[in-house]
């Protein structure tokens, strides 16, 4: 379909960006004297932002609106426009944004109350609003980098927003390495598509896409899965995403679950002509799918911690969402569906987790949790809408859009489909079991509450306010409503048909029926295994040290960290401080000796610095006789 | 307009100023500062509205006078600009007031005048408009060796303990390239000469044809003059000392413009004069180039020095800059250009935020430091656009630059741009390191506080994860109990950064107007010796065509 010029109110959909833009600078930039309203400007610009993405999605009618804002670069034949493409793909991801965006930020009204740096808090969210938006509005692969980059940078001043704690300043550095390691992908694959196709411009890329060598398209694929990787946190990228719950409960929510690590899904959906055209690099989305999500959930089984549960399990559902957009056509719209419902269920998750952790003095440790389900009745039961949807309890979100994931999966069909819709069957199994083991440990048994620090007393939990509450009820709404939604009452599929391609009836390998029943008794067993293991007894409040090499494993999240220490920092290391030795020896004194060949002795060179003024007044005289002498024989001559 | 001699002003105001600053008793360094505030404020206002007088698609040399100096050899006194010196000069305009603002409460070492001081800036004001603004290949050199007397005295005298080593050797360093260069520039008269009438005009020069056997010797001449002041691996031993012992206002200027010089004459002397020589040698500097993006990162990863850190990283970036030079594209020389320019401006100010970390501390190891951003946020804030800006982040200047320099060299030259694309991690690495061991964590070392037994990354007593707002601000007051207060910016040091954080946003939003200056001029250069001129329809048939170009 072609894109039309913007008209009436999506002319204004730059203001989307530029609203929260607006917010972070006059929140960093106004200083103190901001400190008494900042968070509530901060609400607002987003808040509006919601407002006018809702409007624009309306006005839509199934066109791609294109916004060309300013010329960014121009020289030799490469033109970057500062350009916005509004289509349903991205009012979809404006939604999500700034919708779940508003609802983090008034939950975080709450949840930073106390903290003396509050305002910064919500400058910095209003900037990755702002980055986000332009990562999924931009029109050209370069404003969609830009944007990319700037919620890294949100994401590395949020994780690192106590910065006083080493693990967090820590784990904000690994998470932007990680994901620069990722973006150099990205940043590869614009420069093969200038190279190749002069362009950088989606609707430029995906007109000429088909012209290249098969070679080409599967580099293209392949460096933007790199880039894809490092942000969505999948393997072999997916280390950083864990220890970025250093960063407050309500960024885990909002950046690192609900939108930043979707935007590899994004990067990828987006890209679809080009996907559509390499069957490699489809494959190896699927492979890193799959093999993410069964690392997720593993690991999801076996932490103590409530947030790294949580973060585990986001890694794995991203799995599912590469999953399906590897699938390719069939799947870009099953894939999307379950990255909206995992926005609400999931930022709802955290939401929870947050007022959990509020209640409890701050801890995040399972094992000195339990009983919490009278103490902390909104929260209990939001929460447990959002662990119903996300384990796909029938009916509820999850259902929905995972079931279509592994429908998709099995009608691949032949063995590449029984093996990846068993691995995804699987993972839906471990996830029930994880979360039941999350659900019992926390909100139920006995209560074995401790101190936080020594000296401390005992937590009292209470409820929330209901400045945190309400967003949690509203995303707890959508968590059991937006599957149902957004398969059955306004297909996805069908809004997404512009971009997408028209949804087909697939021919399937096993009915849906048969599927959804068996994923059913599944995750069944999963509760089940978990009530067998945890719920049943009673939980040690310090985790037993004699447990099976899977489980260490597990604990380790299969030693991912171990890795790349050995394979790359170690050596990193090794190789930066030989080298600074090199250059300090070889180098330096190489270059050391042969001035002092030239001038003398070396210990002359560092102490005389009046013999060498001589030196120099030599070299002068001697370089002006030269001249001297050459000009004379050139005019002679 | 453009009659009016903007370029020998730009010359003269400061050198008359740094003889009046001179001149002044002993105690007078008050006047001294106002007076080089002043004049260097007057050279800013001079280039600005030489931009203004510029015609961007005008001739190639504008703004341009010529005094004959030494009629016998054809030595003028010429002076003009092309877009490339003209940022340059835009660049110095900026600089100067930004470092005697930096270096208004600097104390003297020693029984030193810091009147003294102030005049050497204006003085090396003056000769860096010179060099960057001859269009006589004579009067380059001229101003190429005397810029070096000023700084060896702003390094010799003003700098840190082991300043005359330092001086010392970049005086050497600088002398023996110099020299190398001072025979190719007669070498380049000769070869005038037996042409026709010998002269050192650039213009004059760019007409004839050299042999190419010859060429390769003249460039070798001035290749290694640029690749020691540009300093390119394996010539940059020098710049970690003269950078780390220079004053921080004689380390911007010398890091931010100076060693520019370098790069500008690749473009200005080297590819237009020496084709031939400048395509057979490409793929050699081209490996220097890379392995220095590499290799000077790495370096920088290891310093523990502030200063020296710095200085690497501009190690780094000068292997960019080349590789944009030396793939002969439009668009990869256009951002090595605004690359000169931009470095400029961020690795000024991260030079001068480390400086004012340094003026409260007392030290330049980075280990002295931990947990600055709790007690000066607003530093810690420069700290962090300085450092962002130095590792290219999309939103500052740097991004822009470093962006066209790789995608501008991947169709020609892809195996070089994908290794030096690696570079942006540890770039990444380098920048975030520094920041996290100086700015993160609990106060430490000189920051007071308890020397905390706990490494970097080490988890600390207590809950891991989430610890909410209310245990954060208690680890906040109660761990430096014994902190001294760290002073955030004082006023005048807002004042100084502010113009840089301004220019680094500014010129990463929106740097077209900087490009329609620059870009004519890098055409010129490229079609000179023969490159891509650019301008190529984007379609997807061109692609083999393009790829067989650059090769």
């Amino acid at each position: 379909m072609d894109t039309v010029p913007a008209d009436g109110l999506l002319s204004a959909s730059w203001l989307l960006i530029a609203l929260p833009l607006a917010g972070a600078a006059v929140l960093l930039l106004g200083g103190r004297r901001t400190d008494r309203w900042g968070h509530l400007l901060g609400t607002a610009t987003v808040a509006i932002a919601f407002v006018i993405a809702l409007a624009c999605a309306f006005s839509l009618d199934d066109r791609q609106v294109a916004v060309h804002l300013f010329t960014f670069i121009d020289t030799g034949s490469l033109e970057v426009d500062a350009g916005l493409l509004f289509d349903p793909l991205s009012a979809v991801f404006a939604l999500l944004i700034t919708g779940v965006g508003a609802l983090i930020h008034v939950y975080s009204i709450g949840y930073m109350a106390h903290d003396p740096r509050r305002r910064r808090f919500f400058a910095y969210l209003n900037l990755f609003v702002a980055a986000m938006l332009l990562l999924v509005l931009g029109d050209n692969y370069v404003a969609l980098y830009v944007g990319w980059e700037g919620v890294g940078l949100a994401s590395y001043l949020l994780i690192a927003f106590w910065h006083e704690r080493p693990a967090a300043a820590t784990a904000a550095k690994k998470a932007f390495i990680m994901n620069r390691v990722g973006d150099v992908g990205l940043a590869l694959a614009i420069f093969v598509m200038f190279a190749q196709l002069g362009t950088v411009t989606y609707e430029g890329v995906f007109g000429s896409v088909g012209l290249l060598a098969g070679g080409t398209v599967t580099a293209i694929g392949l460096l933007l899965l790199l880039g894809a990787c490092g942000k969505s946190g999948q393997f072999p990228l997916q280390a950083w995403l864990p220890d970025a719950m250093e960063g407050p409960t309500p960024v885990s929510a909002l950046i690192h679950a609900a939108t930043m690590v979707t935007a590899g899904v994004y990067l990828i959906a987006r890209s679809a002509p080009i996907y559509d055209l390499t069957e490699t690099a489809r494959t190896v989305v699927l492979v890193v799918g799959a093999v993410t999500l069964m690392i997720g959930a593993i690991a999801g089984c076996a932490y103590d911690d409530i947030k790294k549960v949580l973060a585990y399990s986001t890694v794995s559902q991203i799995g599912y969402m590469f999953l399906a957009v590897g699938l390719g056509p069939v799947g870009y719209a099953a894939a999307i569906a379950h990255l909206l419902t995992h926005g609400f269920f999931k930022a709802g998750l955290f939401l929870g987790a947050g007022s959990v952790m509020h209640a409890m003095d701050d801890q995040v440790d399972m094992r000195r949790f339990g009983g919490l389900a009278r103490k902390l009745p909104i929260t209990f039961v939001t929460f447990g809408l959002g662990y119903l949807a996300l384990i796909g309890f029938p009916f509820l979100s999850g259902y929905w859009t995972k079931d279509a994931i592994i429908e998709a999966a099995l009608d691949r069909g032949g063995v590449s489909g029984w093996v990846l819709g068993g691995v995804a069957v699987l993972g839906a199994g471990l996830t029930a079991f994880y979360m039941t083991r999350l659900m019992l440990m926390t909100f139920f048994g006995r209560a074995r509450w401790a101190p936080s620090a020594p000296g401390r007393p005992a937590p009292h939990p209470h409820e929330s306010p209901s400045v945190m509450t309400v967003p949690m009820v509203v995303l707890s709404v959508g968590s059991v409503a937006a599957g149902f939604l957004l398969v059955q009452v306004f297909p996805l599929d069908e809004w997404l048909a512009p971009v997408f391609g028209e949804p087909h009836e697939a021919e399937h390998v096993i009915a849906p029926a048969v599927v959804a029943t068996v994923v059913t008794a599944v995750m069944v067993l999963g509760v089940l295994a978990a009530w067998l293991f945890v719920g049943r007894r009673e939980v040690p409040v310090v985790a037993p040290e004699r447990v099976s090499v899977v489980t260490r494993a597990a604990r380790k999240a299969l030693y991912a960290d171990a890795i790349n220490e050995s394979l790359f920092m170690r050596p990193g290391q090794w190789l930066t401080r030989a080298l600074v030795w090199v250059d300090n020896r070889g180098v330096d004194g190489a270059v050391n000796g042969l001035a002092a060949g030239l001038g003398g002795s070396s210990s002359r060179l560092g102490r005389a610095q009046t013999g060498f003024v001589r030196t120099y007044a030599m070299g002068m005289l001697g370089g002006a006789v030269l001249v001297a002498g050459a000009l004379l024989a050139v005019t002679a001559g | 307009m453009s009659d009016f001699p903007f370029l020998l002003l730009m010359i003269a105001v400061p050198a008359v100023g740094a003889a009046v600053v001179a001149a002044l008793p002993r105690g007078r360094d008050l006047l001294a500062k106002q007076i080089s505030l002043g004049v260097s404020l007057v050279v800013l206002l001079l280039a600005v509205l030489a931009t203004v007088a510029f015609d961007a698609g005008g001739d190639r040399f504008q703004l341009t006078s010529s005094v004959s100096w030494i009629e016998d050899f054809g030595v003028s006194f010429a002076l003009g600009v092309d877009g490339i010196a003209l940022v340059m000069l835009l660049l110095i305009g900026v600089l100067v007031p930004v470092v005697i603002g930096a270096s208004w409460d600097d104390e003297p070492v020693g029984t030193r005048s810091m009147t003294v001081f102030f005049a050497w800036i204006l003085l090396l004001e003056a000769l860096m408009v010179g060099v960057f603004a001859a269009t006589d290949v004579f009067l380059f050199y001229v101003f190429f060796e005397a810029m070096l007397v000023p700084m060896y005295f702003l390094i010799g005298s003003f700098g840190g303990p082991r300043r005359q080593y330092a001086a010392v050797k970049f005086f050497l360093y600088s002398l023996v390239g110099g020299l190398i260069m001072l025979a190719a520039v007669i070498g380049l008269y000769v070869v005038s000469a037996n042409q026709g009438e010998g002269s050192f005009a650039f213009e004059v020069l760019n007409a004839i044809d050299i042999d190419p056997d010859v060429q390769k010797l003249l460039f070798l001449g001035f290749f290694v003059a640029f690749a020691i002041k540009a300093p390119l691996v394996p010539f940059h031993t020098w710049l970690p000392d003269a950078g780390a012992e220079a004053p921080v206002g004689g380390a911007v200027l010398l890091v931010g413009v100076l060693d520019k010089v370098g790069t500008f004459g690749f473009l200005r002397y080297c590819l237009p004069l020496f084709p031939d020589a400048s395509r057979d040698f490409a793929p050699y500097v081209l490996a220097l180039a890379v392995a220095g993006v590499l290799y000077a990162a790495l370096l920088a990863m290891g310093q523990s020095d502030m200063k020296r850190l710095v200085s690497y990283t501009s190690v780094a970036h000068f292997g960019f800059i080349a590789l944009g030079i030396f793939v002969f594209t439009t668009e990869a020389a256009t951002g090595a250009v605004l690359y000169m320019v931009n470095h400029g401006l961020a690795t000024g100010l991260l030079f001068l935020v480390v400086g004012m970390l340094i003026a409260r501390g007392g030290s330049r190891r980075i280990s002295d430091y931990g947990g600055v951003a709790a007690q000066a946020p607003v530093l810690a804030g420069v700290f962090l656009v300085a450092g962002l800006a130095s590792l290219a982040l999309p939103g500052t200047n740097s991004f822009v630059s470093e962006f066209l320099v790789l995608v501008g060299s991947y169709p020609s030259r892809p195996v070089f741009t994908i290794v030096a694309t690696v570079g942006i991690i540890l770039a990444a690495l380098y920048v975030l390191l520094m920041y996290q061991r100086t700015m993160h964590g609990p106060a430490r070392g000189l920051m007071g506080g308890h020397d905390l037994a706990t490494p970097d990354g080490g988890e600390p007593a207590g809950p891991a994860g989430d610890t909410g707002g209310a245990t954060a601000t208690a680890t906040v007051t109660a761990a430096p109990a014994t902190a001294r207060r760290v002073p955030d910016l004082s006023r005048r040091e807002i004042a100084v950064a502010s113009p840089l954080v301004a220019l680094i946003i500014v010129l990463g939003v929106y740097p077209q107007p900087l490009i329609d200056l620059i870009e004519p001029a890098v055409a010129a250069t490229i079609s000179d010796v023969g490159g891509d001129p650019g301008g190529a329809e984007p379609q997807a048939d061109t692609d083999a065509a393009r790829t067989e170009a650059g090769n």
